[in-house]
């Protein structure tokens, strides 16, 4: 299951085939920025496609922004179980607005191209000011269960 | 001179005359009542006063009546104006006065309201740990931390920001680092404030708890290196994460002269003072 741990289970894998002095053969930073292509992230909602376990994370593809970097409330491609599906960015790690919450990992909603959420639920906290979009994501925001 | 003593003598005649009065109306009035009462029963029943009536006004937190200024007060060390500083503590002491900051440290648990056009209700409550104070002026921020559904959520709320409405104290207590930062990378149970937590009594005279607990860390990599000195964290079990060869690793980032540069002092001792004495004073008034 998608866990907190997610930016770390890349390594994790690889720990297990390496020693045990915890030596990683790349890096993995965990800079907190915000999203763009080839980022990894974490879906949050209940679908199938976002929860069943695959040996790859999902990844961010395309960001549908002027630049190419995707803040909450931005739709971005991913690239998940070798299928490519449309996505709601709703919280990520840079830090943002100042009374705005920043999570401690890069969530993501899957999403249809007409913007109805593919899942059914929710249960990790969305910021509020999402619910600015009310118009095109209004479906998304009335499957989440809590607002920050 | 003369004025006094005629109204000395005024107030004597005056006193005097009440004197009389009450003696002239004690003699109608009879002082034993009981007395007679305990002519009919059999046991004399004592005079008990009603209990007085303990009037506790739970809507006003008890001031603090340790001797604390806010570290957004103290200003940096630059070569603005100190007019410009202080008129900035006046639009703070301004903003105080309507609202009621209260005392508290990197470490102590706080609920804060927020007004959000976008949430349901106009205002947004959230509870968390106190991780880091920063700014200085009226830009001033402290962040809280909570881990709400398995998710570690942060917000950086400005001190005098208008759209705050409430800050509440639910703990106040200090912690061995004044930045806890490194509870990004610690295991969540550190993180973790519930929700709906009570209010945590606390005294307002005497010290500050200090709340010695050290942290254990999720596995490398973390976010940044806190073994490294420059960071001075006293606040983790480094021995749990790290091999004592990797401690002394660390060290070689130290920088001993640091303790000992001369430009880098601020004694701040007589600016606080003063800026203590100025901000009780306006705020009395």
């Amino acid at each position: 299951m998608a866990l907190p741990w997610l930016s770390r289970s890349l390594s994790g894998l690889l720990m297990e085939t390496a020693s045990l002095n915890c030596q990683r053969n790349f890096s993995v930073s965990a800079v907190a920025a915000a999203i763009q292509k080839m980022t990894r992230v974490r879906v949050v909602d209940n679908s199938s496609l976002g929860n069943t376990p695959y040996h790859r994370p999902p990844r961010v593809i395309h960001v549908y922004t002027k630049n190419g970097v995707g803040k909450v409330g931005d739709r971005v491609l991913l690239a998940i179980k070798g299928q490519k599906k449309k996505a709601l960015i709703v919280g990520h790690k840079m830090p943002g607005e100042r009374m705005a919450p920043r999570f401690d990992s890069n969530n993501v909603v899957l999403i249809e191209d007409n913007g109805n959420p593919t899942g059914t639920r929710i249960k990790v906290p969305v910021p509020t000011h999402l619910r600015k979009l009310e118009g095109d994501y209004s479906k998304v925001l009335a499957i989440a269960n809590s607002f920050v | 001179m003369a004025a006094c003593t005629k109204r000395l003598d005024r107030f004597i005649i005056s006193l005097r005359l009440l004197r009389n009065l009450q003696l002239q109306n004690e003699r109608f009035l009879s002082t034993s009542p009981c007395l007679r009462v305990a002519g009919n029963d059999s046991e004399s029943p004592k005079f008990v006063p009603p209990s007085k009536p303990v009037i506790v006004d739970k809507t006003q937190t008890v001031a603090s009546l340790r001797k604390f200024l806010s570290p957004e007060f103290i200003p940096p060390r630059q070569r603005t104006d100190p007019l410009k500083f202080s008129i900035e503590r006046k639009d703070m002491i301004r903003r105080r006065k309507v609202l009621n900051i209260p005392e508290f440290y990197v470490g102590s648990i706080l609920a804060v309201i927020m007004a959000d056009p976008n949430a349901s209700g106009k205002s947004n409550s959230f509870i968390g740990i106190c991780i880091q104070r920063g700014g200085k002026g009226l830009g001033a921020t402290f962040v809280l931390r909570n881990i709400i559904n398995n998710q570690g959520v942060e917000i950086c709320y400005e001190l005098y920001n208008p759209r705050i409405q409430k800050i509440e104290v639910l703990k106040l207590e200090k912690r061995l680092d004044d930045n806890l930062m490194y509870l990004r990378d610690a295991l969540p149970e550190y993180s973790t404030v519930d929700p709906e937590m009570k209010p945590v009594p606390f005294s307002p005279t005497g010290e500050v708890p200090v709340n010695k607990i050290k942290v254990r860390m999720r596995p490398k990599p973390w976010s940044k290196r806190w073994e490294r000195p420059k960071f001075n964290i006293q606040g983790i079990r480094f021995d749990l994460s790290l091999t004592p060869e990797q401690m002394e690793h660390a060290q070689k980032w130290a920088q001993p002269w640091l303790e000992y540069d001369m430009l880098k002092e601020y004694d701040t001792s007589k600016l606080e003072e003063q800026i203590f004495k100025e901000v009780q004073q306006e705020m009395s008034k």
